[in-house]
């Protein structure tokens, strides 16, 4: 249905010609889902939306030709084009938000769509604008119809996006990363909601990301994209049973798996880094990062080649690409063992019923209510003992940032206790000793704002050395260079500036400035949420290592549960404010779970076709700390609520084990009785028993 | 099979091929694609060309920023050297010549009292350029502080200096420098003060919107993690990043500041005769207007080049300092 031959895409910046596809060749058929997987500046939103001849002004196809149900697009006239696009050809962005008009209501949107592409009048548009929320399951649509976008959440909006684009019953759906602004939860109820239109709709789709784990839900087929060339095509099962090109290979050994055992193991990572599009080394173009890389590979483009199976592969030597438990087994090592109970490991830091609380402005209704506050931290204890790495999972509106930030004092909390070594901690900075504001340094999310982008690499590290241990001169220059060695960063670094680092690299400095002054405690604030797969293993990998040879602590916050669990010894989970389910990783990850945790882990996109997990899904959008539920804050989503002792009674924090404890209602025995977490498929087990 | 190896565009000498029209790589969503990926990924360099060099290139491309540069050089060069070039002092009277257009003698011609108007205008772009200087100057030392400051902290203060700022962009800045040198008097020292304070809103609201936008970055926050004093902060931490736009509306306000030096001179409340200030000249031309206007021409042709000059110079720079991407 849709054919893709040989297609090449160039952007024609102020520099240089940048070749950003080259020579891709695709086919889709009706009814099937091809995911297009690859990493950030692998060319596949490129690709797309280039055979759909929708590129910017300095882009054009300079080669190859598109086939939309035997119709080339490249000989189309504009108005015939826009035809294509409106009638034949729904897409879904990744930003919902930005996707829809915010001055038009959600319900004149979608009518706009009816009247212009369909010919409907008014009313008829209206109509197939409400059969198609229902359809997408919206719960009363008649009301969504009547609401601007921003008063709409984001699980929401995409529903609406999805409903939009499948409108005019399209030939082709493309989706470009729709779930990644989403949160877990949501994610898993969108992607439900696909697999359901996929069989009902019968369009064909392209679907576009990074995350391996959604791909093996929705996708039949994938292409795994690598700098601009398609390096792989294969059958989802065939591609995560048996890889075979090298870069396929290592980025799914980059991805933590769910793993229970004692050991912490590191991830595969890919050496180097992705070339720059207009500085491409001759041959294959992951000749340079490739353990197996050969002569022949050096000298020329190997083509993407049938090896038969409907499989294509661009590496010539496809057959000899081993296993990737083989690969997994020589090149990662045992970074150290997952302490559970640990008798005599001291408490480092302990946090008791730790609250925060923002004064609310503005004076409505409902800031009156609340007497003009929000409570964003509602009650934590936790505890974070030494040299160990306690993981903080949850969504956005847990509380899990603000909580981190009242640790480190930037946020003065309202109320509770933190004790540093068994001394309290004053809530706001300056009221903190030297050594307190020494021993904990935090590593935030943005890689981009983390540095300041006019000073040096070797200024932002030096700071804290000249700072707090007061080196100067050789002995600073010394230890700066020691410190980008451990963050495996070339000394050369010391005199770049941010602008011109990549976002891994960036991360790299904030941890070596992190860990400059000898921190006892690091606070890593999502550091991996805006980084690609293969560098969010070099860094967990590199988190794992400081932590073994220094002795660190770390709080480990994430959304990505499967990076919280791999690099965690103890993980707390948290809901709207509160720490729903605390204890040693293994045990978390294990049933008996609090409900919350059984949700989450249902949710998590397994990079497995063959895992199973607990089809629960939770109802409704993730709530803001404005409006917490009376009782347990989680009972209005919670699928295994008991009805009154969970609306208006707040929950025990009741013991499961000697370090596990769970904030529910419910027997720790019979939540064990039904529940069973993630059971992953044969590849896993496999790699248990090496 | 596509081209792989050396990029497949030319990239010959200092500035590499020259593009269509001039793209705005803010909005380009393809390159911004591409610095992105290759900023998550790879090295994000804005390609072969860096630092200084590339916004020599960059600057190169804008024929009117160069031209407006080039003007501007030439004519603060003429102030510094003014004395040792004119061919006559500028106060020298010659009764034998006046009121004579401009020839080989007198190139700009002579005004009433025989004086040359060519050294008359080289001298007076040396007391403009002066006065226009010191008085951005000035304000920009000002509004610099204040800025910081009024954006940073929360609270009284910074209202306060925020609510001046307000105060003195409401009113008309001629009127407002009018009444100042009226009640002072006119005197060199006296313009400056009054340019500065005139100007000091302006570049203390661009600082103030900069460090407004930093304060909440996050290489700001691991500071404060770090305790470190306010004084860092601000000086070592914030102000290098608003360089940038502090060096475009600099420019802008001394572009302003020579025309409302001129406009002062004009009313003369200016440097007062036999002073060689061009506005004044402007205004003694007014009343020989038909019988020599080369006296009026010179003088407002040499204001309005300066401040054409400057406007493009500082336009330019905002152009080759804004692209999104490389800091360094």
């Amino acid at each position: 249905m849709l054919r893709v031959s040989d297609l090449s895409i160039e952007y024609t910046t102020e520099q240089a010609v940048l070749p950003a596809v080259r020579d891709v060749s695709l086919d889709l058929a009706n009814g099937e889902s091809l995911g297009i997987v690859g990493e950030s500046g692998s060319g596949k939103s490129t690709l797309v939306m280039g055979a759909l001849r929708y590129l910017p002004a300095n882009g054009r196809v300079v080669a190859g030709s598109v086939h939309l149900k035997d119709q080339d697009l490249g000989e189309l006239s504009a108005a015939d084009l826009r035809r294509v696009w409106g009638g034949q050809v729904g897409i879904v962005y990744q930003n919902p938000l930005g996707a829809l008009n915010p001055s038009m209501t959600v319900g004149r949107q979608l009518r706009e769509v009816a009247t212009w592409h369909l010919n409907m009048n008014k009313r008829q548009g209206d109509n197939l604008a409400r059969e198609m929320l229902t359809k997408v399951s919206m719960p009363d649509p008649d009301s969504v119809l009547k609401r601007y976008p921003h008063q709409l959440s984001g699980g929401m909006l995409q529903r609406c996006i999805i409903a939009m684009a499948l409108m005019t019953r399209p030939a082709l759906l493309v989706m470009d990363e729709p779930t990644t602004a989403l949160d877990v939860t949501t994610q898993a109820v969108v992607l439900d909601l696909i697999e359901e239109l996929k069989a009902e709709f019968d369009a064909a789709i392209l679907y576009i990301t990074h995350d391996l784990g959604v791909v093996a839900r929705i996708c039949d087929r994938i292409a795994v994209m690598y700098a601009g060339e398609v390096v792989e095509i294969a059958t989802t099962r065939e591609l995560f049973a048996r890889p075979r090109h090298p870069y396929s290979l290592r980025l799914l050994g980059c991805i933590p798996h769910f793993d229970l055992g004692p050991q912490k193991r590191s991830l595969l990572t890919i050496p180097g880094t992705i070339p720059r599009v207009n500085d491409l080394p001759p041959g294959c173009v992951f000749a340079p990062r490739c353990t197996f890389a050969h002569e022949q590979c050096l000298a020329a483009s190997p083509p993407l080649v049938d090896i038969g199976a409907g499989r294509s592969s661009a590496c010539l030597r496809w057959a000899e690409v081993p296993d990737l438990i083989d690969v997994a087994h020589s090149e990662t090592d045992v970074l150290g063992r997952r302490s559970e109970e640990v008798p005599g490991t001291a408490d480092l830091l302990v946090t008791a019923d730790v609250c925060v609380d923002f004064k609310a402005s503005g004076r409505s209704l409902e800031w009156r209510r609340h007497k003009g506050r929000v409570r964003a931290v509602g009650g934590v204890s936790a505890f974070l003992k030494l040299g160990q790495t306690l993981g903080v999972v949850g969504e956005s509106g847990s509380g899990k940032t603000t909580f981190a930030r009242a640790i480190i004092g930037l946020t003065e909390r309202s109320d509770g206790s933190v004790r540093l070594r068994g001394h309290e901690l004053a809530p706001g900075l300056e009221a903190r000793s030297p050594q307190a504001v020494r021993d904990m340094s935090m590593v935030f999310q943005n890689p981009d704002a983390s540095l300041n982008p006019r000073h040096t690499v070797g200024q932002a590290v030096g700071r804290p050395l000249s700072l707090f241990r007061r080196l100067r001169g050789k002995a600073l220059e010394g230890e700066i260079e020691r410190l980008l060695h451990v963050v495996q960063l070339p000394s050369d670094y010391r005199g770049r500036y941010p602008g011109e680092l990549s976002g891994g690299e960036k991360q790299r400095v904030a941890i070596a400035r992190a860990c400059a002054a000898d921190p006892a405690i690091v606070l890593c604030d999502e550091p991996l949420s805006a980084l690609d797969v293969s560098v969010q293993g070099a860094l967990m990998n590199l988190l794992m290592r400081l932590q073994s040879q220094m002795g660190t602590s770390f709080l480990f916050i994430s959304h990505d549960l499967s990076a919280v669990q791999h690099m965690s010894d103890w993980i707390a989970v948290m809901y709207l404010g509160k720490i729903m389910e605390l204890g040693p990783t293994a045990e978390v990850m294990r049933p008996p779970f609090h409900p919350y945790t059984e949700a989450l882990l249902s949710a998590v996109p397994v990079a497995d076709p063959d895992a199973v997990q607990e089809g629960i899904r939770l109802s409704g959008a993730v709530p803001s700390a404005t409006h917490v539920p009376p009782g347990c804050r989680f009972h209005p989503r919670c699928p295994r609520c008991l009805g009154d002792q969970c609306r208006v009674e707040e929950p025990p924090w009741r013991a499961v084990a000697a370090t596990h404890w769970v904030y529910c209602h419910i027997l720790p025995e019979e939540l064990a009785s039904n529940q069973f977490g993630i059971r992953e498929g044969h590849a896993a087990s496999q790699r248990e028993e090496t | 099979m596509t081209r792989r190896g050396a990029s497949a565009g030319p990239t010959p000498g200092l500035c590499a091929r020259a593009s269509r029209g001039d793209p705005e790589w803010n909005t380009d969503r393809g390159w911004q694609t591409q610095v992105e990926a290759q900023g998550r990924q790879g090295k994000v360099s804005g390609g072969d060309v860096r630092g200084v060099r590339l916004y020599w290139c960059r600057l190169a491309r804008r024929p009117a920023a160069l031209v407006g540069t080039v003007v501007f050089l030439t004519i603060v060069l003429l102030a510094a050297i003014g004395p040792t070039i004119s061919p006559y002092p500028p106060n020298e009277q010659d009764a034998e010549a006046p009121l004579e257009a401009p020839s080989g003698r007198h190139f700009f011609g002579t005004d009433q009292f025989g004086r040359d108007v060519f050294s008359r205008v080289l001298s007076g772009a040396r007391g403009v350029v002066t006065v226009s200087g010191l008085g951005t100057a000035m304000a920009v030392a000002i509004g610099v502080f204040s800025g910081l400051f009024a954006g940073y902290q929360r609270g009284v203060r910074s209202e306060i200096i925020t609510r001046v700022y307000d105060l003195l962009l409401c009113i008309p800045s001629l009127l407002l420098a009018m009444v100042l040198i009226a009640s002072v008097g006119p005197s060199k020292v006296n313009i400056v003060l009054v340019v500065g304070i005139l100007y000091t809103p302006n570049v203390g609201r661009v600082v103030r919107s900069v460090v407004l936008d930093l304060k909440s970055k996050e290489f700001v926050e691991a500071a404060k993690a770090r305790k470190e004093r306010r004084g860092y902060i601000l000086f070592r931490e914030i102000l290098p990043n608003t360089l940038g736009p502090l060096m475009v509306e600099s420019a802008m306000r001394f572009s302003y500041s020579i025309f409302l030096v001129a406009s002062l001179g004009f009313l003369g409340l200016g440097v007062q005769p036999p002073a060689s200030d061009w506005g004044l000249m402007v205004s003694d031309a007014r009343d020989f207007l038909q019988l020599a206007p080369w006296m009026l021409l010179f003088p407002s042709a040499a204001i309005a080049a300066l401040v054409i000059a400057t406007n493009l110079m500082s336009d330019g720079l905002r152009q080759i300092t804004a692209p999104a991407g490389s800091a360094g």
